[in-house]
């Protein structure tokens, strides 16, 4: 695997960029290797990953159960080649451990398990499940009137699941500034479209309705997921819901918003010419 | 932290214990938080809720969120008791219980409230005969269903001692308190022997235990020598006092629960795998039918004579 683009200096969103390619490149030669995974959802994500925890969260991967430290929830949890990827390039835990991705006794399961690998706050897998937890972090947070965020990264089609809902009205109930919601709004979920399936359009409405602030962005832009996820909470008073418009499979054009990708995997050619494109 | 004063006649409702207990224990520990799901006044919570206002997390009508904050909140670094009717935390929430709590093993107390068939009438939608086997299907999730005032402040007592996933069963029904010897403790996976005996054991928990020493007794006056165990924990369950029950050649289970895979399965799951001996399992078949919780237990023979005759019968059946 060659080493990722060198950062420019004093650029950080060319640093995100560069670590969201050895994301990518990183994540897919595990789905390779291990011939499983989710690798359309792991390319849409990647973006969102780099500028969270190269340019937003505060956190020590030495001291990972830090009572301060910027909280991470992966609700789409299958998407572990992106997750461990960016956990070990933050310095989670070595990189050599992502060549066991999904090998007996393997830490790395298909799905995050915290009692496994530091760095993961909560058991994912199933979907809905991570804005409710997140909620009660920020909960925690707000109780204590403490300084780190949360942030959570659901899928789009997630929001399926009625337990975001519940959730959403007690955050907003509780004004929880200290809470932002990625949404990967990549418009494609495991069978068909969102749209095709049950529809979540107007969804920044629909956030808006439930008392959250929203900002729809460029989920690829890193200049732009640096602005709104770095931007401080305090004083808002509500809940804050990115959706960050993706495209499953991005960066690599046979994948690029093809929802064949959502647990495909590649054979030996597409494997070359992926990496061939990722650069 | 004693527990309250007796409702009528000498019986208690084992949610004024858990009430007075975790206000005590909130005193002491700034981490212990109580989450709710509207659930204030029927888990007993307006005393805590007027000295600890902040220290409430109510979601509203939301059981998913109300187990999954919990989770959060222990990540957060609180020791959070999320308290609603056991029907509603546990089937309702059952997929946020298993991964957000059991399987990602944080330190959570579930409190099912009103268990059992407490809400009689109200019919099955309300009734959790069905909690303890589902939830014992998590391993590393302690199981406790205490049997009157002393020990329900024992297991919350426990439970926030303890790191990591507990759920306790709170009944509303009265029940009296045993009588125990001086200086009786309580530890989680510890069963106590309430009546000695040696011709069959009767293992109940909850509010069959009253019954189950009752039953004893007038099974003493025939010159039957049963043993009482109160079998407070059904995870881990205590092998110990199994084996010893086994010895007695003949075992009945007892339990405000259904007779699929709660504390009888439990129990015969360790019985059949080590020293197999003639057992009965007393409790409810599936659904039950209209009537009062008291009327239900007469019904299915969860009272004396019920829990008696089914000692006599599997005495019988020894070879």
């Amino acid at each position: 695997l060659p080493s990722p683009v060198a950062p420019l200096k004093n650029d950080l969103a060319g640093e995100v960029a560069a670590q969201a390619l050895w994301i990518r490149r990183r994540s897919f030669q595990m789905v390779y290797e291990a011939q499983q995974g989710h690798p359309g959802g792991d390319f849409s994500a990647a973006d969102v990953l780099a500028a969270l925890y190269f340019g937003v969260m505060r956190y020590d991967p030495k001291n990972p159960r830090d009572p301060q430290r910027d909280r991470f929830v992966m609700s789409k949890g299958h998407c572990t080649g992106a997750f461990y990827s960016v956990l070990a390039r933050a310095g989670y835990f070595p990189e050599a451990d992502l060549s066991t991705y999904m090998e007996p006794l393997s830490k790395l399961n298909g799905h995050p398990n915290r009692n496994y690998l530091p760095g993961v706050e909560t058991n994912t897998g199933p979907l809905g499940h991570g804005l409710p937890v997140a909620t009660g972090i920020a909960i925690a947070g707000q109780i204590d009137n403490a300084d780190f965020r949360t942030f959570v990264l659901t899928g789009d089609g997630e929001l399926q699941e009625g337990s975001n809902w519940e959730s959403a009205l007690t955050a907003a109930h509780r004004k929880l500034e200290n809470l932002t919601l990625i949404v990967d709004r990549n418009r494609l979920q495991q069978g068909a479209r969102t749209e095709e399936t049950a529809s979540l359009d107007p969804l920044d409405d629909k956030w808006r309705a439930f008392g959250w602030h929203v900002e729809v962005i460029d989920g690829h832009d890193h200049a732009q997921l640096l602005d709104v996820l770095s931007a401080s909470p305090k004083g808002r008073g509500k809940p804050l819901c990115v959706i960050a418009n993706t495209f499953k499979g991005k960066g690599v054009s046979f994948m690029h918003d093809n929802v064949s990708w959502h647990h495909g995997v590649p054979n030996k050619e597409q494997y070359e010419q992926a990496m061939r494109e990722l650069v | 932290m004693s527990a309250a004063a007796p409702s009528k006649a000498g019986m208690f409702d084992c949610r004024d214990s858990f009430a007075a207990t975790i206000e005590a224990l909130a005193e002491a520990d700034p981490r212990i938080v109580t989450v709710v799901s509207d659930s204030v006044g029927s888990s007993k919570l307006a005393g805590f809720k007027e000295k600890y206002p902040e220290r409430m997390v109510n979601v509203g009508i939301a059981e998913q969120t109300l187990v999954a904050v919990g989770a959060g909140l222990a990540n957060g670094g609180k020791v959070p008791f999320v308290s609603a009717a056991s029907c509603f935390i546990t089937g309702r929430a059952m997929e946020q219980v298993k991964a957000d709590i059991a399987y990602s093993n944080v330190n959570v107390k579930l409190i099912g409230q009103s268990s059992g068939v407490a809400y009689g009438e109200l019919g099955p939608t309300h009734h959790s005969i069905e909690d303890l086997a589902w939830l014992r299907l998590f391993n590393n999730m302690k199981l406790i269903v205490p049997a009157d005032p002393w020990q329900t402040a024992e297991a919350i007592k426990a439970a926030a001692a303890y790191d990591g996933p507990v759920f306790v069963r709170v009944s509303r029904m009265p029940v009296p308190a045993l009588e125990r010897a001086e200086g009786a403790s309580f530890a989680i996976g510890k069963a106590e022997t309430l009546v000695e005996g040696s011709d069959a054991t009767i293992i109940a928990n909850g509010t069959m235990v009253h019954r189950a020493v009752a039953a004893a007794k007038a099974l003493a006056a025939e010159g039957i020598s049963a043993r009482v165990v109160n079998m407070a924990t059904v995870n881990p369950l205590d092998e110990a006092a199994i084996a010893a029950a086994a010895e007695t050649g003949a075992i009945v289970t007892v339990e405000e629960h259904s007779v699929r895979g709660g504390l009888g399965g439990a129990v015969a799951e360790v019985v059949i795998s080590t020293n197999p001996v003639p057992m009965r399992i007393l409790g409810f078949p599936g659904f039950v039918p209209t009537g009062s919780a008291e009327w239900l237990f007469d019904h299915f023979g969860l009272n004396v004579s019920g829990i008696a005759a089914a000692v006599r019968q599997t005495i019988a059946r020894k070879k």
